[in-house]
């Protein structure tokens, strides 16, 4: 089961059982809501951004290990970038994610571990749901993010 | 053997051998990353035996027209055909006359369909609809609805632990404001079988009508519409090894008669002129546009499929193999069942310890097993038992007590790798 082995990686099993900065972040400046209406997934994004860099940034909610593992390692990676460098990342594990021919992982740091997920369409949304609700934040919306 | 009129198809009583059953059904035979296919989402959709599909197919290469329209030989067919399964469906569900059968996309346009019909045309603000706490969201949506349009209030009748309808609550929430009741016959989350023929009486006291959710039902049950004494009754083909796409509203006449049209168009008028139009009669006020012929053809062809089954042995297949299951799955460690109704029909839905049910979903189908993982459309059901998901295991007569002992050790598999 090869494939399997793609997606339950270690790493993932990892932050998955112990996810990192998987809590509400009081002096946030920037909040997001996220649903997956397909699952009932849903996660909350706090950032707290300081003339463009994401000084801290933190995450709660539920869902499966995918989207848990994949939220925790975004609070991590994003964690002193410049929001260009957020939106950057944004881009370019939403083409990893979802198979795109141009999509290179060496660009996405250790998000590539997440690469095996391509290959489980019906777990793409899965992974996106913290981006997405990150790109979100980052934007300022008010509205929930969803993965539709 | 009794003779049936040759349009219901030449069928006789078979012995109930599984094995044999499962011949009829071409998908069962393959296999899913090299593992043979394992379906147990029966609850989202259930297979369709090679009776239905060459019922579909022959329709289209041989028979295909419009119906009600053509005086040509092929609509005259197909509108024979099509009138066909409609007796096929009142005589499946034992309702009094064809025309109370009003052909749907599915159980949510029905519901729908009465909601609107019948809620926007007898509802009043401060009036009151009642619905259970394991409604799937087609049973509820439409309500809300309603009640937004209208200024009903939507009152909920609580489930306790097992996932069992609170009846005397439901006693307790029936007053003079109530106008109508619209509960599902067996929950597609839970599988709780409820006692509908009850509600319906309780309601009927007070001159209450009801609708019944049957989606689940029709394809574990024999359901009789006048037994049951409900007022509508609502269910999809492809949940009863029929096409997508086609459903009943079955209706009492009476009410039928009393509510306007759902949708204007075609088929639905008997006269249209720019000043009025007159609505076609029962049931075809209610059938506007082109219907999904072929869908309304292969649904008769297996309503006779369901009927040529010998149904106790059918209901005694399925009653062992959810205790077989309930067993097997009953004695991991870490599983939780929801839903322990003492009355269950063809549903296990549980939970594993710190393992999300998507993940338990994607590792089951490298096994070859299909099942649903998630809310089932039912959320606040999900609220209720203080889960985000489940993962449910669904079954149909085909399935085997192997296939059980197969989702077990695919099971075990999910332990190993999360741990």
């Amino acid at each position: 089961m090869a494939d399997l082995d793609d997606l339950y990686q270690e790493v993932i099993l990892d932050h998955n059982k112990s996810p990192r900065n998987f809590r509400v972040l009081s002096n946030a400046n920037r909040k997001a809501e996220g649903y997956n209406p397909l699952c009932g997934d849903h996660v909350t994004v706090y950032l707290h951004l300081n003339n463009g860099v994401i000084e801290d940034i933190t995450f709660q909610g539920s869902g499966c290990a995918i989207s848990k593992a994949s939220a925790s390692l975004m609070t991590a990676e994003l964690k002193g970038k410049t929001e260009q460098a957020a939106e950057d990342l944004f881009e370019g594990v939403h083409k990893m994610l979802t198979g795109d021919p141009a999509a290179d992982s060496e660009k996405v740091g250790k998000l590539k571990i997440l690469a095996g997920v391509c290959k489980f369409p019906a777990r793409v949304k899965c992974a996106s749901l913290a981006w997405h609700t990150v790109n979100a934040a980052l934007k300022g919306e008010s509205e929930p993010a969803t993965t539709e | 053997m009794k003779a049936v009129p040759q349009y219901f198809g030449a069928y006789e009583a078979r012995a109930f051998d599984v094995m044999r059953l499962r011949e009829d059904f071409p998908i069962l035979r393959q296999k899913v990353h090299g593992k043979p296919l394992v379906y147990l989402d029966n609850g989202a959709t259930s297979q369709k035996p090679q009776a239905v599909i060459d019922a579909v197919n022959q329709f289209y290469a041989a028979e295909n027209s419009n119906i009600h329209r053509g005086v040509h030989y092929l609509s005259e067919r197909a509108t024979a055909a099509y009138e066909v399964a409609r007796e096929k469906v009142r005589r499946f569900i034992n309702a009094e006359a064809d025309n109370e059968i009003i052909f749907v996309r599915g159980t949510t346009e029905a519901i729908n369909l009465v909601a609107q019909c019948y809620g926007r045309t007898f509802l009043k603000p401060a009036d009151e609809v009642i619905v259970s706490a394991m409604e799937h969201h087609s049973n509820i949506v439409p309500w809300q609805m309603l009640c937004e349009q209208t200024g009903a209030k939507l009152r909920v009748i609580p489930i306790n632990h097992d996932g069992e309808l609170v009846i005397e609550e439901f006693s307790r929430l029936l007053n003079e404001r109530t106008k109508f009741v619209s509960i599902t016959h067996v929950s597609n989350a839970l599988g709780t079988i409820v006692p509908v023929k009850e509600i319906v009486a309780a309601a009927h006291e007070r001159g209450i009508p009801v609708l019944v959710d049957g989606a689940q039902a029709v394809p574990h049950l024999r359901v009789d519409v006048r037994d049951l004494g409900c007022d509508f009754y609502a269910f999809s083909g492809h949940k009863m090894f029929g096409p997508t796409g086609v459903g009943v509203l079955y209706g009492r006449r009476e009410l039928l008669d009393a509510m306007p049209p759902y949708q204007g168009g075609g088929d639905m008028i008997s006269l249209v002129t720019f000043e009025k139009t007159h609505y076609n009669v029962l049931p075809y006020k209610f059938e506007a546009g082109t219907p999904h012929i072929a869908g309304g053809i292969g649904l008769g062809a297996a309503i006779d499929y369901l009927l040529g089954l010998d149904w106790a042995a059918l209901a005694a297949h399925e009653h062992r193999l959810l205790r077989y299951a309930t067993d097997a799955l009953g004695s991991i460690d870490g599983l939780r069942i929801i839903g322990t109704a003492k009355e269950k029909a063809g549903v296990l839905s549980f939970v594993l310890n710190n393992v999300h049910a998507h993940d338990v979903g994607t590792i089951l189908d490298q096994e070859g097993v299909a099942v649903r993982a998630g809310h089932h459309c039912a959320m606040p059901v999900m609220q209720r038992f203080g889960v985000p998901a489940t993962t449910r295991a669904s079954f149909a007569f085909y399935n085997t007590t192997g296939e059980i002992d197969v989702l077990a050790q695919a099971i075990h598999q999910v332990r190993k790798v999360f741990g």
